[in-house]
């Protein structure tokens, strides 16, 4: 099972009602449904994702987080409002993590480190804007418009009173790896955060 | 018609004529103290019933939805597109079932059966039939066929209301509501255009307050003109834009009022032919089926509290370019119904057709409802 996988699902509690912010295909949220007894909505704009998810009996939304926003969602709807490799795609992450918190009790976001050894080296060397296996794009045609460093996003949170409640390091692969933890800045590549506004 | 039927087609099919002696209590307190419904089904009900799919016809259609009635047939069933062996609606999966509704003019009771208490045809002392009391006549076709719940209950426009409506009024008796190219309720705009339709038909000279049949006579004038209307808000600019342009029948203008463009002799084309299979009193209770569809009328014009009882499953869709029932009005179901906390899935399909795209089979209309309808029959061991 992917690494980023079995972590979440830690976090889920059976029938937990979840909203799945660029679901892609559907795989978490179908895991989730299946593993989990969880319920709840995947949102997604990609056509081919949308029909996979229907096919699989994961509930999806054809809604655009930029210029729809969430809108149509309730305060506080969902136990759990998930954000997996998304968030360096919208226009304003400072504004979806605020409406994830406002239509979710808790928020689960993963995105991949800007600030990867492997994506320094590859700036300070070369002077040309880094590429990984999680950062596969050229400057100009990537959709990862918002990208941060774990750094960039604790910092935020601490601006926005908002609670990090666990954070999780991974490789590019999903694995875990002690290294990571150890200087996960420098060392992580993708990082898993749960986060609140709930004091307790 | 073809030489011979193509092999996604359900080949030929006949209606049948099935009657209902309980009394129906409609809407308006009036009682159909009996009445007939056509009924055309394609593929076979396995031994749990539990692959039926219910198709609801919008306001022009009937029950031939899908196949051919004979050799010589131009065209199969309105919904040929969407039904038939390897199609969303697999008939080698599902029992289909399609009806015409109460008030039709296709062969079940309405304005131009006659009414056993004159011996005449009923005309304008038709009662003025809804959506909720077709969906009333359509659990009783239920029962009739031994079917107890629906695999799902699908239909677009006019249809798409009554699978809505099915959701809330027999809860345990559907697993999936689809509702296609839809809405919640009409907008000012949408009546108006039905009132316009409605007063083309009812100032025609020749529609003597309804009972033109015993004149021998049919309001034709009036029905064209409201086929006309309707038919300008069935498709998009952009589509009509297409197909006809501003194109002219012959070279120049001839300074007068004949149809000169292209799209002015479509119109006539479209509306004749209407007006010579279709029913003046029909077309006035059908519009007016639209016209009162709300479900949330009751509940304070809140459609999530009119959602509460519902159990099943819905699949909404929308085409980018209908301006009839725009996709913001599907949204509006939608998001009603995430709301309620009801299982839903949503799309927009980018199609150009306006309306009208709900019966055109476009590649990404037809995966998603393919996709769907395949997780529904596995569902249900079909």
């Amino acid at each position: 099972m992917r690494a980023d996988l079995e972590i979440i699902q830690q976090w889920v509690r059976p029938g937990h009602h979840i909203l799945d912010l660029g679901c892609g295909d559907g795989t978490l949220l179908d895991f989730l449904q299946r593993e989990r007894n969880a319920t709840g909505f995947g949102l997604e704009i990609n056509p081919d994702h949308i029909t996979t998810c229907m096919g699989r009996g994961v509930r999806v939304i054809e809604q655009n987080l930029d210029t729809q926003g969430l809108d149509n969602f309730d305060d506080g709807m969902f136990d759990i409002v998930l954000m997996t490799q998304a968030l360096q795609a919208v226009r304003r992450p400072d504004k979806v993590i605020d409406e994830m918190l406002r239509v979710g009790r808790e928020g689960i976001v993963t995105f991949p480190n800007f600030a990867h050894w492997r994506l320094r080296w590859g700036l300070a060397l070369s002077g040309r804007m880094p590429e990984s296996d999680a950062l596969p794009y050229k400057w100009y045609n990537t959709p990862n418009i918002r990208l941060c460093t774990f750094k960039d996003f604790e910092a935020l949170c601490r601006q926005k009173g908002i609670k990090i409640k666990s954070r999780r390091v991974v490789d590019g692969q999903h694995q875990n790896s002690w290294l990571a933890r150890l200087w996960p800045n420098l060392l992580g590549e993708i990082a898993i955060y749960r986060i609140t506004r709930e004091t307790t | 018609m073809p030489d011979s039927l193509p092999s996604d087609s359900v080949g030929l099919v006949s209606p049948k004529t099935i009657h209902f002696d309980t009394p129906l209590e409609l809407a308006c307190g009036q009682t159909l103290e009996s009445y007939d419904l056509v009924v055309e089904t394609y593929g076979k009900l396995n031994a749990d019933a539990s692959n039926a799919v219910l198709i609801c016809h919008a306001l022009s259609g009937h029950h031939h939805a899908a196949g051919y009635h004979s050799l010589d047939d131009r065209k199969p069933g309105w919904w040929d597109s969407c039904i038939g062996p390897g199609k969303p609606i697999d008939t080698n999966r599902f029992f289909v079932v399609s009806l015409n509704n109460l008030g039709g003019c296709h062969g079940s009771t309405g304005p131009n059966s006659n009414n056993p208490e004159t011996g005449k045809p009923y005309g304008p002392d038709f009662p003025v039939v809804t959506v909720a009391d077709w969906v009333a006549s359509q659990a009783r076709l239920a029962d009739h066929l031994g079917i107890q719940q629906w695999a799902a209950v699908v239909g677009g426009s006019l249809g798409g209301m009554q699978a809505l409506q099915w959701s809330l009024d027999y809860p345990d008796r559907l697993r999936h509501s689809v509702v296609i190219a839809s809405t919640p309720r009409l907008t000012a705009q949408n009546i108006a255009f039905n009132e316009v339709a409605r007063q083309a038909i009812i100032s025609d000279r020749e529609f003597f307050e309804g009972r033109y049949y015993d004149e021998n006579l049919v309001p034709k004038r009036g029905l064209m003109l409201a086929r006309m209307v309707g038919h300008i808000t069935y498709l998009s600019d952009a589509s009509m834009g297409e197909k006809f342009g501003r194109e002219l029948r012959e070279e120049a203008y001839k300074f007068g009022f004949d149809a000169e463009f292209q799209v002015e002799s479509y119109l006539r084309y479209q509306g004749e032919r209407f007006s010579e299979t279709f029913d003046a009193n029909t077309y006035l209770l059908m519009t007016r089926a639209l016209d009162y569809f709300d479900p949330a009328y009751d509940f304070g014009g809140d459609l999530s509290k009119a959602l509460a009882p519902a159990q099943c499953e819905y699949l909404v869709l929308s085409f980018s370019t209908d301006w009839r029932f725009s996709p913001a009005r599907s949204e509006e179901m939608v998001n009603a119904m995430i709301s309620a906390r009801k299982r839903v899935s949503y799309a927009e399909i980018d199609a150009p057709w306006g309306h009208d795209a709900f019966l055109i089979p476009t590649p990404r209309y037809t995966d998603i409802f393919t996709a769907y309808m395949d997780r529904v029959a596995r569902e249900v061991g079909a």
